[in-house]
Parts: C-alpha cells; sequence; structure tokens
C-alpha cells in the first residue's frame, strides 16, 4: 500500500504550538491581537500565551455564538479578535453570527477551526468537521485556508493576522511532519504547486497533501508525471492555477480532508467546467458522516489515502479525450 | 440630574422619531410599524441628550455606541440619526427602495450613524458586549448603548451574553429591553406564559430595573441609576406596549408588520401632535 504518513514523530511538529509561537511573537508587536477560547484552551494549546498575554486574551466559556458576536465588537474597537474552538462549532454552529455580525458588516474578525474532518479522530462523528470549509466558502468575502505542514502554519497564521476581513483557518492540532522548507514564502490567494508533471494535476489541501506526493510517487513508478499542488488557499480559489493545470495536463483531481461537496471538489469542478473542461474526479468524503477511531484507521475507512488517489488519477487519465 | 437634560427637546425629539418613521413606512407603504414605535422615546431620550455623539463625525473615536439588536426596527433609528443630523431628513423616504441607504434592517456599511449591522435576533447583544468589553480594556469612559425586544429575550445567544457580561464587570454596558409585550405571532406571554424578565436578569446578577418606557424622564433617570452602579452591566426594562403612540397601530392585534396607508399615516401624526400640545405622553393616557 501507498502511503503519505504525515505524522512520524522524528521530525513532525505540533501544529498549535508552532500556532501560538506565531501569535505570541505577532501579540507583542500587536497589542490589537486579542485571543478568545471558548472553554477548549488546553486542546487548543493556548495556556502558554494567556499567561504571556492576559490582558490580550479571553476565556468566553462554553458559548461560541456569543464568543463571535464578541469577536465582532471588538473589532468595532480595532481589535484583531481570534476566536478558537473546534472547526464543527467554528463553522456549523455559528454560521449566522459569522455571517452577520462579522462577514456582513464588513469586519475584520478570524475564526480557527480545529480537527478537520477526521482528524478529530476518537471524538468521532459528533466533533468531525466535513463540512466546516464549505460552510464557510458560502459566506461571501470570507477567506478559507488550511495550512498543510507547521512551516505554512507558521507562516500562514502571519498572513492571516494581518489580512482584513473574516478568515478562518482550518487547523490540524497534532504533530505534522514537515513538508516545506523553513522559511518557504506563502501568499494567499495562490497554490504552491509542489511537484510538475503534465499527465494529471492532484490538487489537494491540508491531510491530503502528503497522500498526494505519495500518489505521484507511485504514479511515476507506473511512468505518470502528476502535478500537485498544495491549494491551502480553499477561498479564493487560484483560478489562474487550476485553468492552467487543467491545459497542461488535462486532467485533475482533487483531495480533500472535507465532504467533496462544498468546497475543494466542487470549487475546482466550477472553475474547470466554466472554463477548461477536463475530466475531474474528486476524492474526500462523500455524504457521509464522521466516526470514532485512529487517524490510520479513518483514513482507510472514507478513502482519504495515496492508494484511492492512484485509482482516480488512473480513471481520470482514461477518461481524457484523445 | 434633571437639569442636565432637556425633557421638552427630548419628547420633541421622540415625536418626531414617530412621525418620521410612520412617513417614511407609509411612503414605502408598510413596515415594521409596532416595533418602531415602542422604542421611539428610547432613541428620543438616548440621541436627544444622554448619548456622546457627534452627528457631523460619526465615526468619533470617544462616541457612546449604540446597538439596536431588534433589527427590524431600523427605521426608527433612522429617523432618529436623521432628526439629529446625521443625514439629510428626505432620505428617510427611500426607504426599502432599491439601492436605498436606509434597509428595513441596520446595516453599518450602509448608514451613517448606525454602530452595528443586525437584523438576526440574539447577536446585537453580544456585539454590544464587544464593544463594552473592548472600550474597558482601552480604559475608555464611552458608555455601549443596545436595545432588545422582549420577544427577542426567547433567542439563546441573549442568555450567552448575559452570563458573559457580569463576569466582564461591564458597568458602562447599559441593555433596555423593549417590553412591548407583543412579537410576531401574537403576545409574548401566550407564546411563553407569565414571565419575570427582571427576576431572570437579577438572577444572572445585571443590575436591573424597570422605567416607564414612553416616559423620557424615567428613562433618563433609569441611565443615570444605571450609569451610578459602575461594576455590573445594567438591563433597563423599557415598560411599552407595540404599536406605542401611532393610534392605528395601538388598536391592531398583529401590529408587528403593517400595511399603511397615507391616510393612516396623517391621522396618526395628527394624534401625536395633538398628545405633544396636550402635555400628555405618547400612550396618551396620562399627563406629564
Amino acid at each position: 500500500m501507498v502511503s503519505g504518513s504525515d505524522t512520524r514523530p522524528d521530525s513532525a511538529k505540533d501544529m498549535r504550538t508552532v500556532y501560538f509561537e506565531a501569535v505570541g511573537d505577532e501579540a507583542q508587536h500587536c497589542r490589537e491581537i486579542f485571543v478568545i477560547d471558548c472553554d477548549l484552551s488546553h486542546s487548543m494549546g493556548s495556556l502558554g500565551y494567556a499567561a504571556r498575554f492576559p490582558k490580550q486574551y479571553l476565556n468566553a466559556g462554553i458559548q461560541e455564538a456569543n464568543a463571535v458576536g464578541l469577536a465582532a465588537g471588538l473589532s468595532l474597537r480595532g481589535f484583531i479578535p481570534i476566536v478558537h474552538t473546534f472547526g464543527v462549532f467554528a463553522s456549523r454552529r455559528v454560521m449566522d453570527q459569522v455571517y452577520l455580525s462579522c462577514a456582513y458588516a464588513g469586519l475584520n474578525v478570524k475564526i480557527v477551526g480545529a480537527d478537520p474532518g477526521v482528524t478529530a479522530e476518537v471524538n468521532g462523528g459528533t466533533h468531525m468537521a466535513l463540512e466546516d470549509a464549505g460552510i464557510m466558502r458560502l459566506i461571501p468575502g470570507v477567506t478559507v485556508v488550511e495550512p498543510s505542514d507547521p512551516v505554512m502554519m507558521e507562516r500562514v497564521t502571519r498572513l492571516i493576522i494581518h489580512h482584513k476581513g473574516v478568515d478562518y483557518i482550518r487547523m490540524r492540532r497534532k504533530a505534522v511532519k514537515p513538508i516545506y522548507a523553513p522559511g518557504t514564502k506563502f501568499e494567499l490567494g495562490k497554490g504552491v504547486v509542489l511537484r510538475d508533471g503534465t499527465d494529471v494535476t492532484i490538487i489537494a489541501a491540508g491531510l491530503m497533501v502528503s497522500e498526494a506526493l505519495a500518489a505521484a510517487d507511485a504514479l511515476a513508478l507506473r511512468g505518470f508525471q502528476a502535478r500537485v499542488i498544495d491549494m491551502f488557499t480553499l477561498k479564493p480559489l487560484d483560478e489562474a492555477l487550476i485553468i492552467d493545470s487543467a491545459g497542461k495536463t488535462g486532467a485533475i483531481v482533487t483531495a480533500e480532508n472535507h465532504n467533496v461537496n462544498g468546497c475543494l471538489g466542487s470549487g475546482v469542478a466550477e472553475i474547470v467546467a466554466e472554463h477548461c473542461p477536463v475530466p475531474v474526479e474528486r476524492v474526500g468524503v462523500n455524504e457521509s458522516f464522521g466516526e470514532v477511531g485512529d487517524l490510520a484507521y479513518l483514513k482507510k475507512r472514507f478513502a482519504l489515502t495515496a492508494d484511492r488517489l492512484v485509482e482516480r488519477c488512473l480513471a481520470a487519465m482514461a477518461a481524457k479525450r484523445p | 440630574m434633571f437639569e442636565k437634560y432637556n425633557f421638552d427637546r427630548m419628547r420633541r425629539l421622540s415625536a418626531d422619531i414617530r412621525i418620521q418613521t410612520i412617513r417614511a413606512l407609509a411612503e414605502a407603504g408598510y413596515g415594521h410599524v409596532g416595533g418602531c414605535m415602542s422604542i421611539a422615546d428610547v432613541l428620543g431620550a438616548l440621541y436627544g441628550g444622554i448619548m456622546r455623539i457627534r452627528p457631523e463625525e460619526p465615526d468619533w473615536p470617544d462616541r457612546d455606541f449604540f446597538v439596536l439588536s431588534k433589527g427590524h426596527c431600523g427605521p426608527a433609528l433612522y429617523a432618529a440619526l436623521a432628526l439629529r443630523g446625521f443625514f439629510p431628513l428626505d432620505e428617510l423616504t427611500t426607504l426599502n427602495r432599491g439601492g436605498t441607504s436606509l434597509p428595513s434592517h441596520c446595516d453599518r456599511l450602509k448608514t451613517r450613524g448606525v454602530d452595528v449591522s443586525t437584523g438576526s435576533l440574539g447577536q446585537g447583544i453580544s456585539v454590544g458586549e464587544g464593544i463594552a468589553y473592548a472600550n474597558s480594556l482601552r480604559g475608555s469612559d464611552a458608555y455601549t448603548y443596545c436595545v432588545i425586544g422582549d420577544g427577542e429575550c426567547q433567542e439563546g445567544q441573549v442568555w450567552e451574553a448575559a452570563d458573559l457580561a457580569v463576569q466582564l464587570e461591564l458597568g458602562h454596558f447599559i441593555v433596555f429591553v423593549d417590553d412591548n409585550k407583543k412579537q410576531l405571532d401574537g403576545s409574548v406571554e401566550a407564546m411563553r406564559g407569565k414571565r419575570h424578565l427582571a427576576d431572570i436578569w437579577r438572577a444572572f446578577g445585571w443590575h436591573v430595573q424597570t422605567v416607564e418606557g414612553w416616559d423620557v424622564c424615567s428613562i433618563a433617570n433609569g441611565v443615570d441609576c444605571a450609569k451610578a452602579v459602575g461594576d455590573r452591566p445594567s438591563l433597563i426594562i423599557l415598560d411599552t406596549c407595540k404599536g406605542l403612540g401611532a393610534n392605528f397601530a395601538e388598536k391592531a392585534e398583529f401590529n408587528h408588520y403593517m400595511t399603511i396607508t397615507h391616510e393612516m399615516a396623517e391621522a396618526a401624526i395628527a394624534e401625536i401632535e395633538k398628545r405633544l400640545c396636550e402635555g400628555t405622553y405618547p400612550r396618551g393616557d396620562v399627563r406629564w
């Protein structure tokens, strides 16, 4: 079996630690940064930040809707509030508050939704955010990002803090093996071409980026060259790169730790259908609720694997017009 | 306290808020008249002297903020803002027309002087709490005023906000409940049974008062008492009735949203002027 395991402890770094180091570093210079927790400070890893910046921190308790409204009010007075909770609560529980109090009102509010998709593991189906990015993507003007490794987490956190608007960070909390070299630069709205190829393009995000790289290795053994893109900005999607990839490789496979309907798969399919029709295959969770299990089990259970990507790449390439 | 406010001016402003709101709604042909009328006096008191504002500089950083959490009553707020000079009075007749800066529900990006976008009930009080908290973090002495509906208190988010505001010791956060006894589908009591709002809010730890919501003097007195509390948020229950001051709306059983003709409007406006001249409260039964 081909595996894109990205959690080997040797070089892996805890994503939340990297995240709060970046937030703390920014908060030192920018007194407007204000972190809001919703009774998950132990899980989110914010205790160190809270001790260091007590005047730029509030644990609002178990009241996500009010926390988002409070953040909107803080934003109205010039603060840069960042609300933290699990992705399920950060999206579907507060969609109306994010929509009206924050986005419709044109404010500057950051939302961090932790444990995307199957990374909720043993918290199970109730806590498995398989639609969070799709929910946020529907709100006009909201930027949605999903960093795929600690290097990107650190850089993108800083970019989001300095970006004006309502932004949603889909954040894995636990240890993730680096994909990028230290110091790699990223730009919001610009996908990263991790590997170039001419036969098929795999457009992946988050957890699925390492699977995509493993799939490209496996395809290379069969003589196919796959382009691999880390589409860490899920909204706005990098339309130019998608169109370019469709033109140069003639087939696209999307890979997301999310429902295939509503976010990356849908967004890529929409752009391809409108601008450059080529075969598109979407890999992700398809019309299912989550369930408990460890990450390895859940990746297999929902076919979020390099094997599945290889299979769908072959199908997409076979569907190309002669 | 009575010398610092000009109550005649507040009463005139409240009457004019009613008149301008009714005219704007009649021009549109329909609207949320019931709730607009019941908050006219609190708006007259706030914008007629209580609030620290600069109409010529709506974004003045040291201003007091106002949040109309019951955002469907935007037309009454627009009348207050226009009458105080935030924008020309004749803009009020554009209410709800395509391209207007005055939509049904409050939109801070469209209307000069509107601090917070509202319209989904329960949300405004949280945003107001955030503003008050930000001001307290900054050491500002500005006040944040918020009006919520009695029906709106059925929204869970209201109680999330109520819970946190006490812990944050938001002494400069003053929330009014427009206790007009009705919601869209009928009476609040029929919907929810007899409730004692004051007891509930007091149990959360708020400083609670009930004032005569049709009397600017009683409202101003309530605000002064709230300001004296210092370390706790204040709730002021406005004893009102839905449609208060507009005779056609007062008489209607369902007056949340009504069709309003120019004839209805002119008769109501004449009655508002008459009550003001006679020195009776807007509800028309008692002299001040």
